[in-house]
């Protein structure tokens, strides 16, 4: 299974964390399409916690978190 | 030449009671902007670096930017600069609300502050008239209070004070202005409590402040903000969010420094994050002067309405004390305000103590009843308290902060600190770039002077690779260097998310009439710099006080995203020493010439 995470406004009309059998997707991409998620609204994707590009493949036991534009200090 | 610059400080002299306006000296605000740059200066040439900081030689700075008033964005700010008793260095301290604004509105660029009251007191400011004023009848007064009972007194005024820590000289006391408003950090409370001042209210006829060039600084400040609205982070993520949404990311990544920076992953973050805290307590946002973003919260806490936590005490309290008891955070963070304290020293200070009572050095009688246990939400609501009131000997203790509290017990390496001042709450060991911030900043331990996260972690301006150490010293010069100048002309460093130094360049231009490159006012960012390390080489620093606690290069990151991962200084310091033109810490001659310092 891959497991998404959402984050911020992502989680409106959304859960917060969905499990996805991990054979239907090859990219962070295909992941994003499936939440109807517009790919340049997605400002941050991490991978296993690490900076991803949205065409990085993705694989069973994976962590995906998807942010929009956030800040802070 | 009308310019943003009002021309004129007040220097107020508490022993003597001594009243003295002076021109401000025009050569220097241009070399050093104003605020963060022109008080260290000012500081700085007062010889105050070698003083005992909380003697009456000792000098506050109470200093507005070259563009606070003005109508650009996020213009209230102001800074406290003055020699810190938590780290014996440079001790700059910046602050938002409308104090600020109604002290360059009142006519004053800065106020300077010298001696000790004999007995309590407080300076009230109307328009070009200064008075000192008695303040018996407001010591020990929390925050809130003191901001309506001066109300009263003072129609239209705006609060600037200390709470019962400053009182007290603890030093992570604050400074507090509008209620819930903090110039937070290095302990500048304490230095106002040991002149017995303990408010300086401001009123002014006046709402607006000149400029060079109305026309261009009217035309650059529609363009900043249609670039701060524009932007995703500033005119979305923040106002929706505050601060308090970088939990969920900066625990993703696993860089969120948990129980006391042991781990770096915290299970339960989501439950102390910024949507829980939108979801659950907000009640509305809240703006700054001329704040177009508006990431402060209002919230439900302790049955009022009252400012809410930002990340910094969310993480402290929350990850780094072990707890996921929202309402605990908020109430905990509550009270840091009302009694004055620094919200990111204070918990991290507990969650140092937590650590010595896990490990047996604190004993549980000392904790009289209530035990420093990982996730005890009672004891961080109960121990910020106590830290504030300063009564009970271990609280007395941990009021001068976590570096003194694990000194006492023996063991200094378990206080998270650089300077002697807590570090706030992204892990070093995960993201390279911020430790070469926090090992260098000249106030200590801090994220605010060279804010490596927007491109580690954030992408902005672009997206750099975390792990890795190439590059970072020259980003971090270039950060630090930027927000230099952005804390002296008194503007929200939040601003950078959208703006850069051309824009910068552009509304300093058009405000007080100089004639900066976004390359030159980049350098005027890094003469600030120098000489806040001059004034630290003055003060008696040390090489090895650039320097990280060894938990970050000797302890890899025991689990999580970031799992095995430790702090590169050691490669990354000599880069940044390099990038500087510094040699064994302190600046090389040609340096300095080169700065024309």
């Amino acid at each position: 299974m891959i497991e998404v995470r959402l984050f911020a406004t992502f989680r409106e009309g959304r859960q917060k964390i969905t499990f996805l059998e991990a054979g239907q997707f090859q990219t962070a991409a295909q992941v994003i399409d499936y939440f109807h998620i517009p790919h340049e609204e997605v400002a941050i994707c991490l991978i296993n916690g690490r900076h991803s590009r949205l065409d990085a493949s993705v694989k069973d036991e994976d962590v995906l978190a998807l942010f929009p534009p956030v800040g802070g200090g | 030449m009308q310019t943003a610059y009002n021309g004129k400080i007040a220097r107020i002299n508490l022993s003597t009671g001594e009243i003295r306006v002076e021109e401000l000296n025009m050569d220097l605000a241009r070399k050093f902007i104003g605020g963060r740059g022109l008080g260290t200066k000012m500081l700085y040439d007062e010889g105050i670096a070698t003083v005992d900081p909380l003697s009456e030689d000792n000098k506050l700075i109470y200093i507005t930017g070259a563009m606070t008033g003005t109508k650009t964005p996020t213009s209230g700010r102001y800074m406290v600069v003055t020699k810190s008793p938590l780290t014996g260095m440079i001790a700059s301290s910046n602050s938002g609300g409308v104090w600020g604004a109604k002290l360059k509105y009142a006519g004053w660029d800065a106020i300077i502050v010298e001696g000790k009251a004999k007995t309590p007191v407080y300076i009230n400011v109307v328009d070009d008239k200064i008075e000192i004023l008695p303040a018996d009848e407001y010591v020990g007064m929390m925050s809130e209070e003191i901001d309506e009972k001066l109300k009263k007194v003072h129609e239209k005024c705006s609060v600037l004070n200390i709470g019962p820590a400053g009182e007290k000289l603890s030093l992570l006391a604050a400074i507090m202005n509008d209620k819930d408003r903090a110039a937070g950090r290095s302990g500048v409370g304490a230095v106002m409590g040991s002149k017995n001042l303990k408010a300086i209210t401001a009123t002014a006829t006046k709402s607006s402040i000149e400029s060079y060039d109305p026309e261009a600084l009217q035309e650059v400040t529609k363009g900043c903000l249609k670039a701060i609205k524009e932007n995703g982070v500033t005119g979305g993520g923040l106002p929706t969010y505050g601060t308090a949404v970088l939990v969920n990311i900066i625990n993703n990544t696993g860089a969120f420094p948990t129980r006391n920076w042991q781990e770096s992953y915290y299970e339960e973050a989501d439950d102390t994050s910024g949507e829980s805290l939108k979801d659950q307590y907000l009640v509305k946002q809240s703006f700054c002067h001329r704040c177009p973003i508006g990431c402060g919260r209002v919230i439900n806490v302790e049955g009022k309405v009252a400012g809410g936590p930002e990340y910094e005490p969310l993480w402290a309290y929350g990850g780094n004390c072990g707890i996921n008891d929202l309402n605990a955070i908020n109430t905990a963070n509550y009270w840091c305000n009302e009694y004055g304290l620094d919200a990111i020293s204070t918990p991290c200070t507990i969650a140092a103590a937590m650590e010595l009572y896990e490990k047996g050095l604190i004993k549980e009688e000392e904790c009289e009843g209530v035990p420093l246990k990982w996730g005890n939400a009672e004891a961080i609501i109960e121990w910020t308290k106590r830290m504030g009131e300063s009564e009970i000997p271990l609280a007395r203790l941990m009021a001068q902060g976590s570096y003194r509290l694990c000194e006492y017990y023996g063991h200094p390496e378990i206080s998270m600190s650089v300077k002697k001042q807590e570090m706030p709450a992204y892990d070093a060991r995960a993201i390279q770039g911020i430790g070469i911030t926090y090992a260098t900043s000249n106030r200590g331990g801090c994220h605010v002077r060279g804010y490596l996260i927007s491109p580690e972690i954030l992408g902005l301006p672009q997206q750099l690779d975390r792990t890795e150490t190439e590059g970072k010293a020259l980003w971090t010069k270039i950060f630090q260097d930027l927000t230099a100048v952005i804390d002296s002309m008194g503007l929200c460093l939040f601003t950078s998310f959208a703006l850069g130094a051309p824009e910068y360049a552009a509304m300093l231009n058009a405000g007080t009439g100089t004639s900066y490159t976004a390359e030159e006012l980049l350098e005027v960012g890094e003469r600030i710099y120098n000489i806040e390390r001059l004034f630290n080489k003055a003060a008696g620093m040390k090489p090895e006080d650039d320097r990280l606690p060894k938990r970050l290069t000797e302890q890899p990151i025991p689990d999580g995203p970031s799992k095995g991962q430790v702090s590169q200084i050691s490669i990354t310091l000599p880069e940044y020493y390099k990038v500087r033109g510094w040699e064994n810490a302190f600046p090389t001659e040609e340096t300095l010439a080169r700065l024309g310092l």
